[in-house]
Formats: structure tokens, sequence, C-alpha cells
């Protein structure tokens, strides 16, 4: 893994919302393949090191290097660069007034230019890979969690992103449908996506991560691979952790 | 299934609601008093005109609508006014969508001078009366730029009405929920591509109800123009006073032909807003 190009850099990285540091020198690395899983409780800093990634998020000190790229605020290059990098919400994000079919074929033809023909034809090969193919003509209020959820990957992958953001994929779903949505997840792992993802799914951190990051209070308190974190935890907080979601 | 049995379970039934209440809430009832109090209203004020001695004339009033004769048939004066009437406030509506649309962007900006202009703009449109607005667009910017009576009516109602549109543009749009934002940028979108195939489509289903209260609104107000003789309905009323003394007859009649316009309007929205409903 480590012989391979880091597709995320990110070297010192502060952030603030008012007087509340949100990340506190983080520095982090992914390359390309690396199937990376971070955790740690509401408020330890995740989503938002993950916003920054796509530039959602701007950092307020510290270098961030995506794709090639040091992100600066209100860079032109962001728009090129949101392009390569696949976002997936915990909302799911949906356009709801365009029908799935729509949702897919937006990006690909409005922010690409891609042929319409063209764009759909890649839209419903994706659909057939989140295993949804014959609800593209259905708006997104007519479906279940899972599959909106399932449509917004799709949606991602439509734009043929280098990188695939996961911001808490699965917080939003009813149970029995968090199955369906991380079976298509480790699925793209399988195919060498680059993935990140933000989650509390320990049993997907187990079976697809190479790496797996604890944050707590803005800062990253551990990382390395999931069988040592969970194994054995170096730090008091992560134990304490991983002791709370995984009681059940 | 059977009902159950009061003394097994132990409980009373509800009350039903008493007689007098029920009688008074049903709709015939409702309709009865509607129409004594609409009545009350007519009647009153068609003996107090007798009292003054008015002499009604409602058979002349259908010459105004159109004429039917060996000649042919052709429009009256009213449906001639209240043409202008369409067509200056349908002018005036595209404008303030203009307007509205370029306050509204504005305001909405990171630009910390356009949002400078448009609160500046706002303020000033909203505190100075319809009335002195249309005086200073026809007698100071008027001959400044040669505008027309109904040019400078146009940009009155316009720009008037811009400044309560941008409002209500305001409010849809942020009525949009930032995921949607984020979800637009995150596929690359730039600003102007996520308001125009992401924010706006979602905005305009919740918009159509104020702005269809906006367009009657301005409707309404495009009256005032008759001030400056501009040939449209209200003015159209006045000048058949000024030739017959008829005001009670005419007033009513605008007052009705507005009402329809208005009415329909509504109705025929409202009947848009089912169609096109979708739950997000």
């Amino acid at each position: 893994m480590t012989d391979r190009k880091p597709v995320i850099v990110a070297r010192n990285l502060d952030k603030f919302f008012g007087d509340f540091q949100a990340l506190k020198d983080v520095s982090i690395e992914v390359r390309s393949g690396e199937r990376m899983v971070i955790c740690g409780p509401s408020g330890s800093g995740k989503s938002t090191l993950l916003r920054c990634f796509n530039a959602l998020e701007s950092h307020d000190a510290g270098q961030l290097i995506v794709d090639g790229i040091e992100l600066r605020p209100d860079s032109p290059d962001i728009r090129q660069l949101r392009q390569n990098v696949g976002m997936v919400f915990q909302q799911f994000n949906l356009f709801p007034h365009l029908t799935v079919l729509e949702n897919l074929m937006i990006g690909p033809v409005k922010v690409r230019g891609m042929k319409r023909a063209v764009a759909e034809e890649t839209a419903r090969k994706f659909l057939e890979r989140v295993h949804i193919p014959e609800q593209a003509e259905k708006f997104p209020a007519q479906l279940s969690g899972g599959q909106q959820q399932r449509v917004a990957i799709a949606r991602s992958l439509c734009m043929e992103p280098r990188v695939m953001l996961f911001d808490e994929p699965t917080s939003a779903l009813d149970p029995e449908m968090i199955s369906e949505v991380l079976e298509v997840m480790v699925e793209l792992a399988q195919t060498g996506m680059t993935m990140v993802v933000v989650t509390h799914e320990m049993g997907f951190a187990r079976k697809v991560a190479d790496t797996m990051v604890f944050m707590d209070g803005g800062e990253i308190v551990e990382s390395g691979r999931p069988q040592e974190v969970f194994s054995a935890p170096k730090t008091e907080r992560c134990r304490q952790f991983l002791s709370q979601i995984l009681a059940f | 299934m059977a009902a159950l049995d009061p003394n097994l379970y132990g409980f009373r039934p509800a009350r039903p609601m008493p007689l007098h209440q029920r009688i008074l809430n049903s709709t015939p009832v409702a309709i009865a008093l509607y129409m004594l109090v609409i009545w009350l209203i007519l009647r009153g004020s068609y003996i107090g005109a007798e009292r003054m001695g008015y002499n009604w004339q409602w058979y002349q009033i259908p010459r105004y609508f159109f004429v039917l004769n060996d000649e042919g048939f052709r429009w009256g004066e009213i449906p001639r006014g209240l043409m202008i009437t369409l067509y200056l406030s349908g002018l005036s509506f595209l404008l303030a969508i203009g307007v509205g649309l370029l306050v509204a962007l504005l305001r909405l900006s990171d630009l910390v001078v356009g949002k400078g202009v448009s609160i500046v703009f706002l303020e000033l449109i909203r505190n100075i009366p319809l009335l002195v607005l249309l005086y200073l667009f026809y007698y100071v910017l008027g001959p400044i730029f040669g505008w027309s009576r109904l040019t400078a009516s146009v940009l009155t109602l316009g720009v008037f009405h811009g400044a309560l549109v941008s409002e209500i543009l305001r409010a849809g749009i942020n009525a949009v929920h930032v995921g949607q934002w984020e979800a637009a940028k995150s596929i690359g979108m730039s600003t102007y591509q996520t308001y125009r195939y992401i924010v706006l489509p979602q905005s305009v289903r919740i918009m159509l109800p104020p702005m269809t209260g906006e367009f009657v609104h301005l409707i309404k107000s495009s009256a005032i123009v008759s001030v400056i003789a501009v040939a449209e309905l209200t003015t159209v009323g006045r000048n058949i006073i000024s030739h017959t003394f008829m005001s009670f007859e005419i007033w009513f009649t605008v007052a009705a032909v507005y009402m329809v316009l208005t009415l329909t309007l509504s109705i025929c929205v409202t009947y848009l807003e089912r169609k096109y409903a979708v739950d997000s």
C-alpha cells in the first residue's frame, strides 16, 4: 500500500468554527486504492475533515493536497477537483425534482458536457451496479432510504471519481436497510476504488478497511490496521470508544 | 368485531356535540347566514341610495361590455380597459421578476457591495408610497428620459413589486435545503448551474402561492396609474362616470371585473399547484 501514490495529503490542518476548533493539527495521507475508515464520537471532527477533502469546508491553516492540487479557498480548481472526488451524504441529498435517472445524468451532462445518450448508458450501468436498475424512472421520494442512498452512491460514481468520500452513509437509515448499502460499498471496495468512510459500522471496517483512524476532539488519536486498533487500542480514549460502540 | 361492553371495561361513551352547536356548524346554516349578511348589506345600500334619490340605470351597463347591432359585434370600453390592465400588469410582473431575481441573488451573494446595493434598494422602495413613486417616475424621471405614460407605469409597478418579489424569491431559495447545494457542488456544479438546475426548479414550487398573491396584488395596484390617465380599467370607469354620472353602477361593475379576474387567476394557479405537487 505504501508504494502507491497518495491521493489525499493533509499536513497540520486546523479548522475553526468561530471560537470552536474543529480540527487540531491533523495530518493524514490517503493512498490510491486505500480504504480508510474514520470513526470517533460525535463532534470529534471526522465529518469536518471529510468535508475539507471535498472543499465543502475550507481549512484555516495547514496544507491540503487532493488529487495533485493544493486546495486554496475560492480557487477555480475546486470545481474541477470536486468532479474527481465523489461524496455520499448522510441525508442522501438526492435532487427531489428529478427522476433517479436524471439525478444520475445531470452531473455528467451539465458538468462534464457528456452527450445525453452516453450519460444515460453510464447511468443505467451504475444503477445496475447498485442493484436497482428497475427504479430508473421513479422520483427519489418514491424510494426507500436504502434505495435512495444507493442512488446517491451511483450518482457519485457516474462522475467516475478517483476517490469516494462517505459521510456516515448508513446513519440515517432504518436498521433493515443498512446492510444493502454496506453491501454496495463492499462491492465498490472490491473494484479497487479509493474510499474514505466516516462510519460507526465496525463490521464494515473490519471487512474492508486497510486503515482505521480514530478521532477525538478534532485530533487523530490513533490510526493503524483495523485488526490492531480493534484488538489492541493504544490509547484509553480509543479503547473506551470501541467498548461503547461494540457493547452490543 | 363486537362493541366493547362499557360495564366490563369500565368506561362511558364520550358525549356527542350539543344539538345547537351541530346546527350552527352545519353547511346549510353557514350558507344561509352569509346570504343574510350579504343581502342586508346590499339592501341597506340600495335603500340608502334610493333615499338620496339615486337613479339606478343598470340597463345601461351591458353596452360598456359589448355592442351588437346592425354593424356587427364590437367590444365595449370595459373589456378594452381590462386588456390594457392585463397588458400593463403582465409587463410589470415580468419586470418585477427580473428586478426581484437580480436583487435576491445580489442579497444572497457573498459580495459585500451586492448585499449593500440590494438592501439600499429594498429599503428605498419599501419606504416610499406607491403613488409617490409613480409621480417620481412620471413627473421627474419621465421628462428626463422621455418615457411615455405606459412606460412610466410599467417601470413604477415593476420596480415597486420587484422589491416585494425579491423577498419571495429569497425566502423560496433559502427554503431549499443546504444539502441540495452541497450535493450539487460535490458533483462539480458552478453556482450558476446549481441555481439553474437544482435550486430554482425546487423554489418555484415553494414560491408559486406567494407569487400568485403578488401578481393579484400587482393587478390591483395597477389601478393607481389611473392618476396619470393610462387608459386601463379604472381610468375607463372614471371616464364613463364623467359623462354618465352612473358612479354606483360603474364602480360596482369595475370592482366585480377585478374580482372575477383575480379569482380566476387564483383558481387556475391552485389547479396548477395540485397538478405539479410532488412530495420531497
